[in-house]
């Protein structure tokens, strides 16, 4: 509550300061020189702020540059390893023996085809497991880069149902206010007290009886607990948005109080949430190969990063010998979630009230 | 503050209903001969024991009654013994681990206690440490090395940094083991000599004097300490290095250093002290958060505490012991919520006095 009010009143003084009041002559002159871009004009002055801070410093840039080769993959994915079988989420396996196979071994059953780039890049004709093979003979090299795209994939359905969630919620509290928002933000309260982790586990759990083992069980438990601070956030932006005088003035001219939210106030907030959400890939991820590697969620054999993690669990008193099970997926995934936390360290910089209005 | 106390009290049951609705509610999903086995103590014998159960516990009927039955059981008209009821303590019966979950929880929790006060010490004390200096050597090396560290910290998911843990320390080296204890520690600590005074095995063994235990006790939990510590670290060097730089910059630090007195002073007892408050709020929910079950540290290195229990259920696809202990660490959590809320009402005068 205290929190919501403090950035109201930080939204309020922040005008006030800024307005250019009387005839500051030195201020309008300082705005004349500034060429106005087409890209600023139309998302808006603290729009654009946000988008440029985003891309300026060093760290942020080398979180793109992750973010992209990750997307490249995910995009390439059937041109870098050919899909086997009808499946291509599903790993293909070279028998059934459980020992993991060191890297370089060769592959001998359920070879893809090979692609362009393998006889320059490795100088081998035949198809050698490249990071070795998980328990069950699971290829890794396959695992990890038709994995790119079940972490994009499962990054994307879930962060845009969460933000779709959290913004109805959000809103609506926002708008109406009084009771309506107290039961609201009360229940979301209720809904943050509870361990994330620990509930998606258990609405996994819950169920994969009812769906069978698949994505889908997951990527629900997530979305049902991992909507909560998308409708804090917009919240606090629609209470700071609705005291503007342009509200007022639709308000007065009797327009209904859906449109003044979906047409005047959510356009003008949303935009914030929209970003911060789509950083969220990052965790969406983590938390994803987090259920997988405790072995809920998706079936054996499907390619995600946190499965072939999970593989290494049976493993633990030889891991000297098998560090690449670890490794490979385990660096996959850091450098996948680092890139998605330096855009979003940059992020909290430019978003950050105190840093309103430099630069 | 007495009435912040009273309504954060009071506001307790209310959070603890929510939290018990939701968490039952999900329940509902299942079909009501899936919702028996929250009550069947064997394998069934015939389907007209589980119609029994169903009928008994109201399985088939309305969210509200079922709800009703489940907190407060059953009580047998004629020998007036209470079956079921979660407030009574009755959590249901453990298929995968064949034993009440009530019983899953009181073996399991004093080691999950354990493991987060070993925790507490090495997470607080090094992260403030880093960030202290971070902030006051701000801009050189070490201030970017901080940064670098806090930024790798937060990169790496718990089941990553803790399988590469083990495979350094454990499988090459040798030096800490996963698991619990050893057998041999297990067999003495099981025999009649040793008495366990607090069931935390560390304090316990020091209390009977015997130092190999400890020393055996310790070896095990240090990779799941270090990997918690690891993973904390990156916030607290972040959010304590941002508090000192925005301490530093206050007029009352001047004026000590304007004083003379030495950098040292000036940092330790001027500007530490002031620049610690929003550490303690996060120290309280770290340590609530430890106490609620580290799911996935605890699998990692196979150490016997909730959240391990917790995560085997979920992955036998026991539906009773997993809501079992998520209504359990909700009810930690919730509690040690209040007591950190409390405590730092009493810490801080702003909300003291108000």
């Amino acid at each position: 509550m205290t929190e919501d009010k403090i950035i109201a009143d930080q939204e309020v003084n922040r005008e006030s300061m800024e307005a250019p009041s009387g005839d500051n002559f030195m201020l309008e002159e300082a705005h004349s020189d500034r060429k106005i871009t087409r890209l600023e004009r139309w998302l808006g002055p603290e729009n654009y702020r946000i988008l440029r801070g985003l891309v300026k410093t060093p760290a942020s840039i080398i979180g793109f540059i992750l973010v992209f080769i990750f997307l490249m993959v995910a995009i390439f994915a059937p041109v870098i390893i050919p899909p086997v079988g009808r499946d291509p989420y599903k790993m293909p396996r070279d028998g059934f023996s459980g020992e993991p196979k060191p890297m370089g071994a060769e592959w001998k059953r359920n070879k893809p085809e090979i692609p362009f780039w393998y006889k320059a890049v490795t100088g081998k004709d035949k198809w050698v497991h490249i990071l070795g093979t998980a328990q069950g003979q699971y290829d890794i090299f396959y695992g990890i880069i038709w994995g790119t795209r079940t972490a994009f994939k499962t990054g994307f359905i879930v962060v845009v149902a969460t933000v779709l969630i959290g913004v109805i919620v959000g809103s609506i509290a926002a708008y109406y206010g009084g009771l309506t928002d107290n039961i609201i933000m009360r229940f979301v309260d209720i809904f943050m007290t509870l361990p994330y982790i620990m509930m998606a586990l258990i609405l996994t759990s819950v169920l994969t009886p009812v769906l069978g083992k698949s994505i889908l069980p997951p990527l629900i438990a997530m979305i049902s607990f991992g909507w909560m601070g998308y409708a804090r956030i917009i919240r606090s932006d629609i209470l700071s948005i609705k005291e503007r005088d342009f509200v007022l003035a639709a308000k007065v001219s009797g327009v209904k109080n859906s449109r003044i939210l979906f047409k005047h106030i959510l356009p003008n907030a949303i935009f914030p949430t929209l970003v911060l959400a789509s950083l969220g890939i990052g965790d969406v991820v983590l938390s994803f190969a987090a259920l997988s590697f405790l072995g809920i969620g998706t079936q054996e054999g499907y390619a995600d990063w946190g499965q072939i993690l999970s593989f290494a669990r049976n493993w633990i008193t030889s891991l000297d010998r098998y560090w690449y099970i670890v490794v490979w997926p385990g660096l996959t995934l850091v450098l996948f979630v680092m890139g998605w936390n330096l855009i979003g360290d940059a992020m909290r910089d430019v978003l950050d009230p105190r840093m309103r209005g430099k630069s | 503050m007495t009435n912040y106390i009273i309504r954060r009290l009071l506001l307790v049951p209310v959070i603890l209903f929510g939290v018990s609705v939701i968490i039952m509610g999900m329940l509902q999903l299942l079909g009501p001969i899936e919702r028996s086995a929250l009550y069947v103590k064997d394998f069934p014998k015939n389907d007209r024991q589980v119609d029994g159960i169903i009928k008994k516990y109201a399985l088939d009927r309305p969210f509200h009654e079922q709800y009703w039955r489940w907190l407060t059981g059953v009580k047998d008209p004629v020998t007036g013994h209470r079956e079921g009821g979660v407030l009574y303590g009755d959590f249901g019966y453990s298929r995968s681990a064949s034993q009440p979950v009530i019983d899953i929880i009181r073996t399991r929790f004093p080691n999950t206690v354990e493991l987060a006060l070993w925790t507490v010490v090495p997470m607080l004390s090094i992260g403030i440490w880093l960030g202290i200096k971070a902030a006051v050597y701000q801009n050189t090396w070490v201030d970017q090395l901080a940064r670098m560290f806090s930024i790798v910290g937060t990169s790496f998911p718990t089941f990553v940094f803790g399988l590469l843990v083990l495979i350094l320390f454990y499988a090459k080296l040798g030096w800490f083991m996963p698991g619990k204890m050893s057998d041999w520690a297990n067999q003495v600590v099981r025999s009649p000599q040793f008495v366990n005074y607090t069931k935390l095995l560390t304090i316990d063994s020091l209390l009977n004097g015997r130092f190999d235990i400890f020393w055996d006790a310790l070896r095990h939990m240090i990779l799941p300490i270090l990997t918690l510590s690891y993973i904390n670290w990156a916030t607290y060097v972040r959010v304590m290095r941002s508090s000192m730089l925005e301490t530093l910059r206050m007029d009352y630090v001047t004026t000590a250093r304007a004083k003379g007195l030495t950098e040292g002073v000036v940092i330790n007892q001027h500007a530490r002290p002031n620049a610690m408050l929003p550490i303690v709020t996060m120290a309280g929910m770290s340590v609530v958060g430890l106490l609620g079950g580290v799911i996935i540290t605890e699998t990692v290195f196979n150490y016997p505490g909730i959240g391990k229990a917790t995560a085997d259920a979920a992955a036998n696809l026991d539906v009773v012991t997993t809501i079992g202990m998520a209504i359990f660490s909700g009810f930690i959590l919730i509690i040690s919520n209040l007591i950190v809320d409390v405590m730092y009402a009493v810490i801080d005068p702003r909300v003291r006095l108000s």
